[in-house]
């Protein structure tokens, strides 16, 4: 079962909530909607389970038309963000529910609930109405319904945000085994990259209704498309530096000039705009070509064993994210290190032109 | 912060530092404010309950001691007066006319106000606030406005003298106002639960009636009260409506006053009973009625 979403278009009201979205998924794979809120994660789910019909673009599953069909005959099925349960029936009738609409026999419904429910560790809740379980629960019960039919397409709109975070990490690799056995399209919206990076999978970014970038996960991690897809892909986000390149130097305020490496030599000279990744920056020079940067200290967040630092340099903003303590006085003048190949570059309209290689690197997860 | 730490001992101790009364001083009043309140609400139930306690004792006496002294309590306990009304087919037959109508138009009411209510919460159509507020006027209408066309026309189409016809008439304030408190029963169930239910496969009707109606179950209680309520007191158009075959009990009652006088006791006696029903129908929504009053928008 592939799921096509071709050139879908959706307005509400004349506001357009998503233009121009064109996107394949495979059968069998884990995709992650990465957006801010008002992305348009949401209506793009809506309209991928059927719930409304887009305004404009046709939907194909399995390359059949199915853009007016309404979501009961579509083999689908959803957990929202609220936990949403039926609260007249007990937490068995609610994950039965779709089982028993689909008029299978008895055994058989009893046998696949008890499956579904061991595996969401609910199976002693079974009796129990929904409303008298902790939250947890609950969404657990709401993934089970969703879980217990063999839909074709699986949508999680942020399924977790409303859970606190120890569970939430639990829930979220117990789904990310739950998808391995499975062969249907499984897609799971979330605001937070590292959640999209645990996931793994497939990635789409989405931005203002617009698909920015789509592919597998750590590859838009490592080759963002675009400024908005890189400021969108990490967290703290990428610190975007505007600079000038010359033929053999690269300069950010005019005044030092540092040489560049074979990499940024091959571009045209003019001016860019530099990503630098949080993690990648450090106090203390890594590598013998490191650019040398006096900034001044706006506040140094100290979060446990790392480190935010939000520094000023005449010209820009800089944020570090670093390991282990730093206490650091505010306007304070210090030197950073920009490492000069990992350095992103986009043109002034934002676009890449060049990515850094593949790094291995420990702190990947900035 | 007094009054919460009132019992205990960092209580008494931030009591003595902040104010000037000892702690003996302050639940000494305290108990005299409990005291005041309790009097005041005392005296205050008792002046709403004397009319009732007076048609109950009036119910019980017989017409001669009713007009001859004023007796607290009946001095000479009958039932005679339950008997008369419980025997004689012309009286109890006001009750059952009333409740034939009331029941018929809880019925037609639930049934038309439950999609109706639905549509309002759940779709957005041109004119729906504006119809939903034009519901609302109806109910400010006083009902005689709406008496001589009703009259006229149930006359001239045979349903004048049928529970029907009330049952119908009532439906002019009724529906409304079912479909006000139910509106805001519905818009208080989140409306991913009728997405959920259609991505499992439900049909409306099946997701309605299986889903949906349990989850506003109290509203549909307080509602089925309200509904009786309104329909139960109201004497005008049910008396207008009617002569001989679905006469209501209000209209009966006036029967008690003839050439000969009065007849306390039974007109008394039938009071009691028409209380009654209302009295049950408020024991079981009982917990539900502040939410009702405020139209479900809790």
């Amino acid at each position: 079962m592939s799921l096509h979403l071709q050139n879908i278009a959706h307005t509400v009201g004349g506001v357009p909530y998503i233009s121009d979205v064109d996107l394949a998924l495979e059968p069998g794979s884990f995709n992650v909607l990465l957006g801010r809120t008002l992305a348009g994660k949401t209506t793009l789910m809506r309209l991928m389970a059927g719930l409304e019909p887009p305004t404009q673009g046709r939907i194909l599953m399995d390359g059949k038309d199915v853009t007016g069909v309404p979501v009961r005959h579509r083999n689908v099925s959803m957990v929202y963000q609220q936990f949403i349960n039926y609260p007249s029936l007990t937490v068995y009738d609610n994950i039965a529910s779709p089982l028993k609409l689909a008029k299978q026999p008895k055994s058989e419904i009893n046998k696949r609930v008890g499956e579904i429910a061991e595996m969401l560790h609910i199976e002693h809740l079974l009796d129990r109405y929904p409303l008298e379980l902790s939250g947890g629960q609950q969404q657990r019960t709401a993934m089970g319904r969703a879980l217990v039919k063999d839909a074709d397409v699986i949508l999680f709109d942020e399924p977790l945000v409303n859970l606190d975070y120890k569970l939430r990490e639990e829930l979220r690799d117990e789904l990310r085994d739950l998808f391995k056995v499975r062969n249907c399209i499984a897609v799971y919206a979330t605001t937070e990259p590292n959640e999209a990076l645990a996931l793994g999978g497939n990635t789409a970014i989405l931005h203002e209704g617009k698909l920015l970038q789509y592919g597998p996960t750590d590859q838009i991690y490592r080759q963002p498309n675009g400024i908005l897809s890189a400021e969108m892909f990490s967290e703290p986000p990428i610190n975007i530096v505007p600079g000038r390149l010359t033929d053999n130097d690269i300069t950010f305020d005019n005044d030092t000039h540092f040489t560049c490496d074979d990499a940024l030599r091959k571009l045209p000279p003019g001016d860019y705009q530099f990503g630098v990744r949080a993690s990648h920056l450090s106090l203390t020079p890594q590598a013998a070509d490191d650019l040398e940067l006096p900034v001044t200290v706006d506040v140094a967040e100290i979060s446990g064993s790392e480190t935010f630092l939000h520094a000023r340099h005449a010209h820009f903003p800089l944020v570090l994210h670093l390991l282990g303590i730093h206490e650091l006085k505010v306007n304070q003048p210090i030197k950073v290190y920009f490492p000069i190949h990992k350095l992103f570059v986009f043109d002034q309209q934002g676009h890449i032109v060049h990515t850094p290689l593949a790094q291995t690197e420990g702190a990947a997860h900035g | 912060m007094s009054y919460q730490l009132e019992n205990t001992q960092q209580g008494e101790k931030y009591n003595t530092i902040f104010s000037r009364t000892t702690p003996a001083q302050r639940r000494k009043r305290n108990a005299r404010t409990k005291l005041r309140s309790r009097l005041l609400l005392g005296v205050y139930l008792l002046l709403m309950i004397l009319p009732i306690y007076w048609l109950l004792n009036m119910s019980l006496q017989t017409n001669s001691e009713i007009l001859g002294s004023m007796t607290m309590w009946p001095e000479n306990l009958t039932f005679d007066n339950y008997i008369g009304i419980f025997t004689d087919s012309s009286w109890y037959m006001g009750y059952v006319n009333s409740i034939a109508y009331v029941l018929m138009n809880m019925l037609i009411t639930i049934c038309v106000a439950l999609p109706a209510a639905y549509a309002f919460s759940r779709y957005s159509f041109i004119g729906d606030k504006h119809l939903f507020f034009w519901l609302l006027t109806n109910l400010m209408a006083p009902p005689a406005v709406f008496l001589l066309p009703y009259f006229q026309l149930y006359y001239s189409v045979g349903l004048f003298d049928t529970h029907i016809a009330v049952a119908l008439a009532h439906c002019l304030f009724n529906i409304p106002l079912a479909i006000w408190i139910l509106e805001g029963f519905m818009s208080s169930v989140p409306k991913e639960i009728d997405e959920t239910a259609y991505i499992d496969g439900y049909s409306f009707p099946r997701f309605f009636i299986k889903i949906f109606i349990p989850m506003i179950r109290s509203g549909i209680g307080v509602t089925l009260f309200f509904l009786f309520m309104f329909s139960w007191v109201e004497l005008l158009l049910a008396r207008t409506l009617t002569a001989t075959e679905a006469q209501p009990i209000g209209m009966i009652m006036t029967r008690t006053s003839t050439a000969s006088g009065i007849d306390w006791g039974t007109l008394a006696a039938a009071g009691v009973l028409t209380i009654l029903p209302g009295i049950l129908v408020v024991y079981f929504v009982r917990n539900h009625i502040a939410k009702g009053f405020a139209l479900g928008r809790t």
